[in-house]
């Protein structure tokens, strides 16, 4: 990719998830600088991985082990109650969108590496312990959003959260 | 001694080229790695735990501050604590 094709390609991204952003109530940080450099870092990502990897962490090029690190990462709407910005401040909160604080570098709330191959194998596996799943209207499947926690009762979860776009396997059966 | 800085960041993380900026801005000298770029998996795993073993957890930027006496780690872009470190 040229240098140009990567700008363009990178403005576009800007656009689209300014765009997503507005209409799921989120706001991208408008410094221009911040956000291009970022977005430029997310199309490299999406070539080097093929998945929009976070442009702040270091990804494994495993999807299934990167899922919590895909933009927006499962880790963007803590931080922004706790900090005001995610990660990467690529959303931001609005007293940091208009001017009245200013966006910082936050701590690290990714598990380690070992904790979240833990999280994975118990998510997989059956366990008594576990909560019962939640049943809709017919005895329908709840499915959550882990990016913004929205819930939907259908067979199957949607392609893409109707509120923050994540993709379809960023979604877990919700239980009780 | 001079104090030797040693970065472990990401080429395409935001704070990284911020913090590498400050440096620069401060003429201070420092070794920057990007992590991401390291494309053998050998040295780059061995680069990650070493990055890891610094900080207590993998998180980029990390800043290692050494001179005769001292190691130093700041984690993230931290201008008040490179400052203090760095410039004083």
């Amino acid at each position: 990719m040229t240098e140009e094709e990567l700008k363009a390609k990178a403005a576009a991204l800007r656009e689209k998830l300014d765009r997503e952003a507005r209409e799921g109530g989120y706001i991208l940080n408008p410094d221009a600088d911040m956000t291009g450099f970022l977005c430029e870092g997310l199309v490299r990502n999406i070539e080097r991985y093929g998945y929009m990897a976070c442009p702040c962490r270091l990804a494994s090029g495993r999807r299934e082990e990167d899922l919590d690190i895909i933009c927006p990462c499962d880790y963007r709407d803590p931080d922004l109650d706790e900090h005001g910005a995610c990660f990467c401040a690529l959303y931001v909160d609005s007293d940091i969108a208009a001017g009245k604080k200013e966006a910082r570098s936050v701590p690290e709330r990714r598990p380690g590496e070992k904790e979240r191959a833990a999280a994975r194998a118990a998510a997989k596996a059956p366990s008594p312990e576990k909560s019962a799943p939640a049943r809709g209207a017919g005895g329908m499947k709840v499915w959550r959003c882990k990016v913004c926690g929205y819930l939907c009762a259908r067979p199957e979860p949607p392609l893409k959260c109707p509120v923050c776009k994540a993709d379809k396997d960023r979604f877990e059966e919700f239980a009780f | 001694m001079a104090k030797k800085v040693k970065v472990y960041a990401l080429s395409t993380c935001g704070w990284c080229r911020k913090t590498v900026e400050w440096l620069k801005k401060n003429e201070i000298k420092a070794e920057i790695v990007y992590t991401d770029k390291i494309e053998d998996p050998a040295e780059k795993e061995k680069v990650t735990a070493e990055a890891k073993a610094k900080a207590g957890k993998l998180t980029f930027p990390t800043v290692v501050v050494c001179d005769a006496n001292d190691e130093c780690v700041i984690t993230g872009y931290d201008p008040a604590a490179m400052e203090e470190k760095l410039l004083k």
